[in-house]
């Protein structure tokens, strides 16, 4: 039995994640992600990897989507509704509902923006989440017969979470993106000691560990309120999703912490209905969340508002959050421009910029900018980077893998060079396998499954009973027949065995001949035996049958004299394989011949 | 019908003692084992008298034999285990019964129970070692049963009955000796969670009990810490820290290397290892337990803190460590780039270790952990860790600094005081009070005063440092106007442990030139106060200082000292007429002069016995402001100065009283004019409760001279009352009551009659034959005459006293606006008050509210609304409810604290329990004398409301 993976999409890579898991027969996609970085075929993994040729219904017997990111889900729409898939998706309650909101708008900008034709459409956005089967966390749900998975909660997102997908006693974890610490609205990922075959986990961070989050928040808290003290401005631009609501949540008990008035505006768009299912999944958040919402709910921001294109150039400090994050178009570009020119204003970078964006190049230390039309801008203002990330760093991933106790590692979602050295790590430390496939690659991994074997009562206490109590701990010789019928395996009785499958009962008997020195007559040597094996045997049953024979038990055993030499008796011992153990030993006890004084 | 014959059966009970026939009645009634079971419960809802519980039990144990079903048995079983707990029955002998019981059984659950109801028994019989014995072989005996449930009874009560020291054990029993360690610890592998726990649990008891565990069970405790199961992996961790505080100095061989270490070390590893665990559960033990293993290497210690960053493979610097740094290199608060903290050299792949099998970064994963419970374990930890361990102290500050920021408060609560209890290990890093600071302004009332108690004890190494706290500080104050006294206070205690930091400070802080005069600031001005009473504190250790001064602040000194004197040192002044300092400066080595001033005076009221009695009035009047004066001047004297000016006073009354010329006048002309008699008697009474009861730190020796003045107090009322009633019949009862009270005073304080001599009482028992036999009249003129010859007692003065004082911080009772709300319902007041030198708050503590038609409304605030800030200081947070009928106009309503008390649990018997005197009222009936009441002792605060009527 095997547990294979491939991967389409997420091999020694981040983004496009795409796993297939076959386990046991059954096979699973897992994630479904695009690349942000291609426009052209290479964005969306390459699904005919998966069938040659037929129907993936056919092939594939779920999908499982860990969280919202695009690059888990981005594809989702076209894998099923253009490449063709009718099955089930499984994915969480706040997956499910924010998940739409992105790919809309992913759509919006690819279609609308950029022109693009032959992409997927709104209604082919509803129809795909028509098949999506929502999970709670802890919920084992039963895709078909024999494959079942369970949500574990994995922190880096609302709704982010870890799949167990079990079929029979095999089993593989695939973690999504997940995060070990807590942060201020998410808890830290957490998984039961569920032992599985195989761990599919992250590895974005894999060479990396990381400071404490309450330095780098201290950092961050400490200059937005200089900032604001001096009566400067700050922009902060984020992503619409993730890290802006942690930020958001940080500023807010800040500012209820210390009183401060300044305002802080957040740009709209997708925030607001976002930020509506924040408010929704509270079991979702952390515990401080989770606790404090029946006095009030985190996300209803008191001191965050609503963002108006025409306050940026209100005088007076504020704080603002505009989205893109990396300052190459839109919103927090414009912001940008406005208050580039005075010191007393600050950008805080929160996150990664790509090579060519603004964001890259104010961080690189560039004070003079080309913007379009010639013109040039110069940046006066602080430029902050602070890093928030969410996913887990070398030590959470160990600390996960100790945590699952799995048998095999895989890791997907990195970079082949970070991942050989914590592959290296993983092998070390817990002495598992460890894999790191590349795209397209697939991993066979050997795995010993149990098979469990249905035994009826009667057998099993009859068969408890004999020899010394039983050690839970330690395994047990049964005696019984197997039978494998209809694709299950029994163990019964032999009696009913045979019974079962109508056939004759054959009795086995065995026949030993032991030659003893006796000159005596044939029926004094029988008395001799006789009393010679009561007086060994006393816990059996030894009888003198009228017609000369003896029986122990259901032993036979019979002297006659030897046909040449009248000394020699032969004692004829007859029994059945059932009685083997007590024939056997009763003929070594004959061949040791009988004892002298018993005339 | 069946309810006519419970009602019959219940009238039965009633009259017939014993309960036994009716129960064996009610059982053989029962025709089902349902009707049965139902019968035992309404049986058990009612507790049995100690003699028939025999009974009971052979009625229920027949039943028991009979009863074929095992819900009956298991209700039986248990039943029994009920009654023999009842008080003051010993249950050996139904012991043999429930042993007899145990050998039929076939039902696990029933076995469960009845092996429970043996330990109850077992329990009973402490003393009784043969009876343990056969009850702990009885459980061995049952520990190979199949059921979970019956083999954790069994090591429950191994654990709870199992022979502790081995002497004793010798005997007869010889298989029962088995070692009862080697027996639990053998189900340490038991298949079934919860028996492993049991098993875990029963070693704790038998530890608890005395029994020294063997080192033996470390290692399979060990390996227990790896269980898959919460509860066993927690009970494990106990296991191994009781182990590590057994053997904390034998050694142990480290798995996988020829290395051995101690097994205090090793534990801690382990321990610390579990901080990470995946069960919050155990990680609060875990962490909980880390911070009581002192004994552990310094070494060990100090990895706990320890977290290697690395970033693409290349080492990096913590932002401690960067921090740290910066600091040393002398540039603070540069303000950081990007690439800052950009890695620096390769790390060796190799020898990177990513699960750390030691104690490496247990605290940075404990303080990180997501549930707060967990954080605020591990912040105890450290805390206790770091009170003895100088080193660690230093090296867990920038992590205690960080949790000055968590977003639960209670955790920033926590935080802070630890670092207040470890503050004399450490010194503040710049940076570090920077971080600190920055907490000033959190909108926590709690949290400030917290951090001011903190910066209160803090050493800070640099004057920019005091600087920036007094800067940071001043701007709380502008931000919180309320945190004014705690300011002032921080800032006491800040200049006077940095004397020579704030010296340089002097000339820019109090904004002087060398050539120009500038302008005199507003000495009303709470930021300018707050200045001056740091450097003034400083001062009083830095006699260069004072050079600094321009003149206005020297006038301003004098004021403050005077105004502010709890605030303000006294300083000696070059050049100046000393303002307050002592008269006669070369006996202040021995005693400060206030304390002597206080005490002289007080001679003086002594000494001057027979003064006329015109001068005793003035003496003791003059005395008296004197004592108030200086109780307002001096804050450590306050309390004595006020009790001593009470008790005083109290005399002052007494005499006043029968100084009265209306004694010589005839009865019923004074009618009226005993206003003054019954009124100082009456203010007499309450000033006695309240020198007994406001006060912290009254002796037993106090306690006999107010009880005195309570008495003269009550014997005055007694005369007044007399020479005021007509008839006799009401002063019999007076007479009578008031002799008995004289008898309990002589019960109570027989020891210290002897130091009363010439005293009221004292005259009066030797008068007592007399009393006790004549008419009221003659008991009245007999008083009067004891009363007016007797001589003033000599109040013998505590080390500490202290007076219990409170105000009401809010309702500032300063708003103009009402606080409206609908007749009938209730609107919330939100009180806040700080209490000082109250003793058992929670107990005493009440508020109570005026309505202006003369209700009043007595609250009791929940025990959690009372904090603990520091030692003899509380404060009360809570919520008084509100309502009345409509009015037609707002009004104000007074709300004031009140300290109640009750006579009979007088301090003073809850203090020296073993006295003669306390054990004799123990035996009085409490009601006798035992006279609640409250003190207010606050001042009220007025607060507008309008109630208005309800809309229809």
């Amino acid at each position: 039995f095997t547990a294979c993976s491939s991967c389409p999409g997420a091999g020694q890579d981040v983004g496009r994640s795409c796993i297939l898991v076959s386990i046991a027969g059954k096979n699973v996609m897992l994630d479904c992600g695009m690349h942000m970085g291609y426009n052209d075929d290479r964005r969306f993994p390459d699904f005919s990897y998966i069938t040659q040729n037929g129907r993936l219904t056919d092939f594939l017997d779920c999908v499982i989507i860990s969280h919202f990111h695009l690059d888990h889900c981005g594809a989702l729409p076209y894998f099923s509704e253009m490449v063709g898939y009718d099955g089930p998706i499984y994915m969480t309650h706040p997956t499910k509902a924010i998940c739409p909101i992105l790919l809309e708008d992913y759509r919006k900008i690819t279609v609308d923006k950029k022109g693009e034709t032959n992409f997927f459409t709104s209604q082919m956005i509803k129809d795909c989440m028509k098949k999506v089967v929502a999970v709670h966390l802890h919920q084992t749900v039963q895709v078909d017969e024999e494959l079942e998975i369970k949500a574990y909660y994995a922190g880096h997102v609302l709704g982010a979470a870890m799949f167990q997908i079990k079929v029979g006693c095999e089993s593989v974890v695939y973690t999504g993106d997940y995060n070990m610490t807590p942060d201020r609205h998410l808890g830290a990922a957490w998984i039961d000691k569920c032992r599985p075959d195989l761990l599919i986990s992250e590895s974005t961070y894999a060479t990396t560990i990381r400071d404490s989050k309450r330095c780098r928040e201290r950092d961050f808290l400490k200059k937005v309120h200089e900032t604001v003290e001096r009566g400067g401005k700050v922009l902060i631009p984020v992503f619409a999703l993730g890290r802006a609501q942690e930020l958001c949540i940080l500023l807010e008990t800040f500012w209820e912490r210390m009183n401060l008035k300044a305002p802080i505006y957040f740009s709209t768009g997708l925030t607001e209905k976002a930020n509506h299912y924040y408010k929704l999944f509270i079991t979702w958040t952390n515990q401080k969340i989770r606790k404090t919402f029946v006095q009030r709910n985190m996300f209803e921001f008191k001191h965050i508002k609503a963002f108006d294109r025409a306050f940026a150039d209100n005088p007076g400090p504020m704080v603002v959050f505009a989205t893109p994050g990396m300052l190459h178009a839109g919103q927090s570009l414009q912001i940008f421009r406005k208050w580039a020119g005075n010191e007393k204003n600050m950008v805080i970078m929160p996150g990664y910029c790509v090579q060519g964006t603004v964001g890259h190049k104010i961080l690189s230390g560039q004070r003079k900018l080309e913007m379009e039309g010639r013109q040039i801008l110069e940046v006066k203002m602080q430029v902050e980077y602070m890093s928030f990330s969410a996913h887990a760093d070398a030590k959470g991933i160990m600390q996960l893998i100790r945590q699952a106790e799995p048998r095999n590692v895989l890791l997907v979602h990195g970079e082949a060079k970070k991942m050989e050295f914590l592959k290296q790590k993983i092998e070390q430390e817990f002495h598992v396998n460890c894999y790191m496939p590349a795209n397209g690659e697939t991993t066979t991994i050997f795995t010993n499954p149990c098979i469990p074997v249905d035994i009826s009562l009667g057998l099993l206490k009859r068969e408890a009973a004999i020899g010394p109590v039983p050690d839970a701990k330690k395994p047990k010789l049964m005696h019984g027949t197997l039978l494998m019928k209809d694709n299950s395996f029994r163990l019964v009785s032999p009696e009913q065995a045979l019974k079962e499958l109508g056939l004759a009962e054959h009795q086995l008997r065995f026949t030993c001949r032991v030659h003893i020195q006796d000159p005596r007559k044939e029926h004094e040597t029988v008395l001799r035996v006789y009393n010679h094996l009561k007086g060994v045997l006393k816990d059996y049953s030894v009888q003198h049958l009228p017609d000369g024979s003896i029986t122990v038990e259901s032993i036979l055993i019979q002297a006659t004299a030897h046909s040449e030499d009248q000394g020699t008796k032969v004692l004829l011992v007859s029994w059945t394989y059932q009685d083997e153990e007590l024939g056997s030993y009763l003929t070594s006890l004959l061949k040791k011949g009988l004892p002298q004084s018993t005339a | 019908q069946q309810q006519h014959d419970d009602l019959s059966t219940k009238k039965l009970r009633l009259t017939k003692p014993s309960k036994s026939a009716a129960l064996h009645v009610d059982l053989c009634k029962a025709t089902s084992p349902a009707d049965a079971l139902q019968y035992l419960l309404q049986f058990a809802r009612k507790p049995v008298e100690v003699e028939s519980v025999e009974g009971v039990v052979r009625i229920l144990l027949e039943h028991y034999y009979k009863e074929n079903d095992a819900s009956v048995r298991l209700k039986i079983a248990s039943l029994l285990g009920l009654l023999s707990k009842t008080a003051g029955f010993s249950p050996d002998c139904i012991m043999d019964d429930a042993i007899n019981t145990l050998q039929n059984e076939k039902s696990h659950q029933v076995l469960a129970q009845l092996l429970d109801t043996l330990l109850v028994i077992g329990t009973k019989l402490p003393d009784n070692p043969s009876v343990r014995m056969r009850l702990v072989e009885v459980a061995c005996k049952h520990l190979t049963d199949s059921s979970h449930g019956v083999r954790n009874k069994c090591l429950q009560l191994i654990g709870c009955l199992g022979p502790v020291e081995k002497g004793v054990t010798k005997e007869a029993e010889s298989q029962a000796a088995k070692d009862v360690q080697k027996i639990i610890g053998d189900h340490f592998n038991d298949q079934d969670p919860r028996v492993r726990t049991a098993a875990i649990k029963a070693m704790l008891q038998l530890h608890e009990r005395g029994l020294k565990l063997q080192q033996a069970i470390y290692s399979q405790a060990c390996k227990l810490l790896a269980d898959d199961y919460e509860q066993v992996r927690s009970a494990a961790v106990q296991l191994i820290w009781v182990l590590s505080q057994l053997y904390p100095e034998s050694i142990v061989p480290i798995p996988s290397s020829n290395e051995e270490i101690r097994l205090v070390d090793d534990a801690f590893g382990k321990i610390c290892h579990m901080v990470s665990d995946g069960s919050w559960v155990v990680r609060v033990q875990a962490a909980k337990l880390l911070g009581s293993m002192q004994q552990v290497s310094s070494h060990f210690l100090e990895q706990t803190l320890d977290k290697k960053l690395m970033s693409d493979l290349r080492r990096k610097r913590t932002a401690h460590e960067r921090a740290k740094e910066l600091y040393s290199s002398g540039e603070f608060s540069s303000g950081r780039k990007w690439g800052d903290d950009a890695p620096k050299e390769e790390i060796d792949t190799g020898a990177v270790n990513l699960i750390e099998s030691g104690a490496c970064g247990a605290f940075v994963h404990g303080l990180e952990d997501e549930m707060y419970e967990v954080r605020i374990a591990a912040v105890e930890a450290l805390c206790m860790l770091a009170q003895s361990s100088p080193s660690f102290a230093e090296k867990c500050l920038d992590f205690l600094v960080d949790m000055f920021n968590d977003e639960i408060e209670e955790v920033r609560l926590q935080s802070i005081h630890t670092m207040r209890k470890i503050s004399h290990n450490i010194t503040l890093r710049e940076d570090q009070l920077d971080t600190v600071l920055a907490v000033l302004e959190d909108s926590s009332r709690d949290i400030r005063e917290a951090l001011h108690e903190l910066l209160c004890c803090t050493n800070v190494s640099t004057k920019e440092g005091i600087h920036l706290a007094l800067v940071e500080l001043l701007k709380n104050l502008t931000k919180y106007p309320t945190d004014r006294e705690s300011i002032w206070k921080c800032l006491k205690f800040l200049g006077s442990r940095h004397p020579t930091l704030v010296l340089p400070l002097v000339p820019e802080l109090l904004s002087t030139h060398p050539f120009f005069d500038t302008p005199e600031p507003d000495m009303d001005d709470p930021a300018y106060i707050a200045v001056l009473v740091l450097i003034f504190n400083a001062a009083k250790s830095c006699p260069t200082m004072p050079a600094l001064f321009s003149d206005h602040t020297f006038r301003h000194y004098a004021y403050l000292r005077d105004s502010l004197s709890h605030l303000v040192p006294p300083l000696r002044l070059p050049g100046r007429k000393l303002v307050s300092a002592p008269v006669s400066p070369n006996i202040t080595q021995h005693e400060d002069p206030s304390q002597q001033f206080l005490h002289q005076s007080l001679e003086r009221v002594y000494n001057l016995q027979h003064l006329d009695p015109q001068g005793i009035q003035e003496l003791l009047e003059f005395t008296i402001r004197d004592l108030q004066r200086l109780g307002e001047l001096q804050s450590e004297l306050a309390g004595m100065a006020d009790f001593t000016a009470t008790y005083l006073q109290c005399q002052l009354l007494l005499i006043k009283a029968l100084q009265e010329k209306l004694w010589n006048v005839a009865a019923p002309l004074y009618l009226k004019q005993n206003a003054l008699a019954s009124a100082a008697a009456k203010q007499i009474l309450e000033e006695t409760y309240k020198m007994e009861f406001m006060y912290s730190g009254v002796e037993s020796r106090q306690v006999v001279i107010i009880h005195h003045m309570r008495l003269q107090a009550k014997a005055l009322q007694l005369i007044v009352t007399a020479r005021t009633t007509r008839g006799v019949e009401p002063l019999f009862g007076m007479c009578e009551k008031f002799l008995q009270e004289v008898d309990s005073f002589q019960r109570c304080f027989i020891s210290e009659l002897p130091h009363m001599q010439g005293s009221f009482v004292d005259k009066l028992l030797d008068l007592m034959p007399r009393l006790v036999t004549s008419k009221p009249s003659e008991v009245v003129k007999i008083l009067q005459t004891t009363l007016r010859q007797s001589t003033f007692l000599h109040l013998p003065l505590p080390e500490q006293l202290h007076r219990a004082t409170a105000n009401i911080i809010e309702p500032t009772g300063e708003s103009d606006n009402p606080l409206r709300f609908t007749s009938g319902l209730v609107v919330a007041l939100d009180v806040d008050a700080t209490l000082e030198h109250v003793q058992d708050p929670q107990g005493t503590v009440k508020v109570q509210v005026l309505y202006p038609d003369g209700q009043a409304q007595l609250i009791h605030p929940k025990p959690a609304d009372f904090r603990n800030p520091g030692p003899g200081r509380h404060r009360l947070i809570t919520q008084v409810y509100l309502s009345h009928t409509a009015w037609t106009e707002p009004c104000q309503i007074e709300v004031r604290l009140l300290l109640a008390y009750n006579s009979n649990r007088s301090k003073a018997s809850a203090r020296n329990p073993k006295s003669t005197w306390s054990e004799s009222l123990e035996a009085l009936p409490p009601s006798e004398n035992g006279i609640e009441g409250t003190i207010p002792f606050s001042k009220p605060v007025k607060v507008y409301i309008m109630p208005k009527p309800a809309r229809r």
